[in-house]
């Protein structure tokens, strides 16, 4: 009894000191209890499959920030991870008959092999070339996929897959759950030793290598981790949708992630999420002027980055919070001294 | 005999197409670091222009041509000015305002024109029968002005200030700074020229072609992947990539079963294999590096 009064308590203090404190943080919980919340609130068939949707492009989104964020490893090419974890998961389900809870991983297993296999032409590259080589690796497949009518239903993809879960709600729960942990789990990764090496490799690859990192080992993990998360939510896309079409593997589509990820601030993991979840019910709300729809998209986002160019909550987060001079601590904005040491803030 | 004919016939057309497209790309690319996305919205549109001038409003098909190019020149240059110059020190966000005008642009088009199908005539009618193979005059006219204008090109570069300007803002952008040449002046200058090459590809080409507000993004990735393989800033390495795969795609269309599905796939595995090889590009000019 005492053991969990204290758990309660150090609970307390750690909400009250630690994330209270600071609005990112108190926006994060707010983002987390909304989601998991909103069946509560409404049961509306059409906002909850947008909500799904959205967090299962975030998870994509929050993958490629990952790979090209963080380790600067230009990744254009992104829907080809997309693609085939989308089509692993939609060949074993149908042909394999394995459910969803199986096929999903596997199929992002796929997507892992996929990128091991990109990885190597890949990792001699750097910036621009990179960038426009990943380009041609979706396109390559998407050929041999026009190619093979019989296994991957050419145009019109794989259709008649499982349902994700029975009912709407459930499948929901699992998209955002999982959208909720996995991004948790990346951005973990990318505060942990080898998320610093990763930041290392994005400024200085020379001098990390000679640090005596095997940064072709790192660049390789970076490449198979983004991999498998994206194969991840192109599963779940497979799923939801119950199709896997061409269109998960179009250059838009990984034109698209790349939007979304810089739009919010890249290096973050919550840029790009959060980019998603502003831009992407935006995208549903144009339906209204469904002609103008796109055109407006783009203006948004030209407009934003005009203004910030760091992306747009990266902006926020340094208008609302200040970094202490003297213990990099993190402060709100309104505050004179830091909470922690003290010293002015400027 | 026919056959080989008809793959030269057709490797040469998409290869200058090609090398029109990546020598512009590559220009800006060297000059400015920008990595143009919108360059071929900019040949949609230009074609768009043609297709409105000459239909709509009755110009002959040389004045609509001549009107497309300008236009869509200053055009560039505009979105230049307003939507790249002022995040130009942000590579990413540089990236995806050039994706978004793209976009933009294509959805213009589509509000305009919607999204069906259109065809221009031909500025020349007629062909001619070499071997038993029609070969129309506008697929000669459309290879011979391609050439002539890289000609032009060429010419300005290596012979005028303002090609020496371009070339030395190029190897070194803050030594060329430091000479006396006015950097942002010759970035909007090559964004222009680049803008313009584009514009007059989609002149040449739209007659052989079928205009909807989608066909930029072919022509991208063929683009890209001819710069990639001849090596960024080299136009030299352009003009030869370019031809590289336009004859693989006309191998490939002509000879393999399921051509038309594969031919991307094939002459993009070319290029990745030729990096397998030379991560540079055939004839990659080595930037100096920024750390």
């Amino acid at each position: 009894m005492g053991l969990i009064l204290f758990y309660v308590k150090k609970l307390f203090t750690v909400l009250k000191n630690e994330v209270l404190v600071l609005p990112s943080r108190v926006v994060v919980i707010i983002f987390f209890i909304f989601l998991l919340l909103l069946p509560l609130l409404t049961e509306d068939p059409y906002i909850l499959r947008i909500f799904t949707l959205t967090s299962i492009f975030a998870i994509l989104a929050a993958s490629w920030d990952l790979l090209s964020g963080f380790t600067g490893q230009m990744n254009f090419g992104h829907a080809l991870f997309f693609g085939v974890g989308a089509y692993g998961a939609a060949l074993l389900n149908k042909h394999g008959g394995i459910p969803p809870w199986g096929s999903i991983p596997l199929g992002a297993l796929g997507a892992v092999l996929s990128g091991l296999i990109i990885g190597i032409p890949c990792l001699r590259l750097r910036g621009t070339y990179l960038a426009l080589t990943t380009l041609a690796f979706p396109i390559i497949l998407m050929g041999i996929v026009f190619a093979l009518p019989d296994l991957t239903g050419g145009e019109l993809g794989i259709s008649g897959i499982a349902r994700l879960a029975v009912s709407r709600v459930n499948s929901y729960y699992i998209a955002t759950v999982l959208m909720l942990g996995l991004c948790t789990i990346m951005w973990k990764i990318t505060d942990s030793n080898t998320g610093i090496i990763f930041h290392a490799i994005r400024e200085d690859e020379l001098a990390v290598r000679s640090a005596g990192i095997n940064t072709t080992r790192y660049k390789l993990l970076a490449f198979s981790l983004s991999g498998f998360f994206a194969g991840i939510s192109g599963g779940l896309y497979a799923h939801f949708m119950r199709i896997a079409g061409p269109s998960t593997l179009e250059v838009s589509m990984s034109f698209t992630v790349v939007i979304w990820a810089i739009f919010g601030g890249i290096v973050t993991i919550y840029g790009p999420v959060g980019a998603v979840f502003v831009l992407f019910p935006l995208l549903e709300f144009l339906r209204f002027w469904q002609e103008l729809r796109t055109l407006m998209f783009a203006v948004v986002v030209l407009l934003i980055l005009l203004y910030m160019p760091d992306g747009l909550f990266r902006w926020l987060r340094d208008k609302t919070e200040k970094e202490c001079p003297r213990c990099k601590i993190r402060n709100i904005a309104t505050r004179e001294t830091c909470r922690v040491c003290t010293a002015p803030l400027d | 005999m026919g056959l080989i004919l008809n793959i030269i016939i057709s490797g040469l057309i998409s290869g200058s197409v090609y090398a029109l497209l990546a020598i512009g790309f590559s220009l800006i690319f060297g000059v400015a670091r920008i990595v143009n996305i919108a360059h071929t919205a900019f040949y949609m549109v230009a074609a768009y222009c043609i297709y409105f001038a000459t239909h709509k409003m009755g110009f002959h098909p040389i004045g609509g041509m001549v009107a497309a190019v300008v236009l869509v020149t200053l055009l560039g240059m505009i979105c230049y000015k307003i939507f790249i110059n002022p995040i130009r020190e942000h590579e990413g966000a540089v990236l995806i305002a050039t994706i978004a005008l793209a976009m933009a642009l294509q959805e213009i088009m589509v509000l305009k024109f919607t999204g069906t199908y259109l065809s221009v005539p031909s500025l020349v009618k007629g062909y001619l029968i070499i071997l038993g193979v029609k070969v129309f005059y506008q697929q000669l006219l459309t290879f011979c002005m391609a050439l002539l204008v890289m000609a032009v090109l060429l010419v300005l570069l290596m012979r005028t200030k303002l090609g020496l300007a371009i070339r030395s803002t190029a190897q070194d952008r803050e030594m060329a700074n430091l000479m006396g040449i006015n950097e942002a002046r010759v970035a909007m200058m090559t964004m222009g020229i680049s803008v313009g090459l584009a514009a007059f590809t989609g002149a040449v080409v739209v007659p052989l072609t079928i205009l909807e507000p989608h066909m930029w993004m072919g022509p991208l990735i063929m683009m890209m992947a001819v710069v990639i393989l001849g090596g960024l800033g080299s136009i030299k390495g352009s003009f030869l990539g370019a031809y590289i795969l336009g004859f693989a795609e006309a191998l490939v269309v002509f000879l393999a079963p399921m051509g038309a599905f594969l031919k991307g796939s094939v002459a993009l595995s070319i290029m990745i294999l030729v990096l397998l090889i030379r991560p540079e590009g055939l004839f990659g000019v080595s930037f100096e590096e920024e750390r």
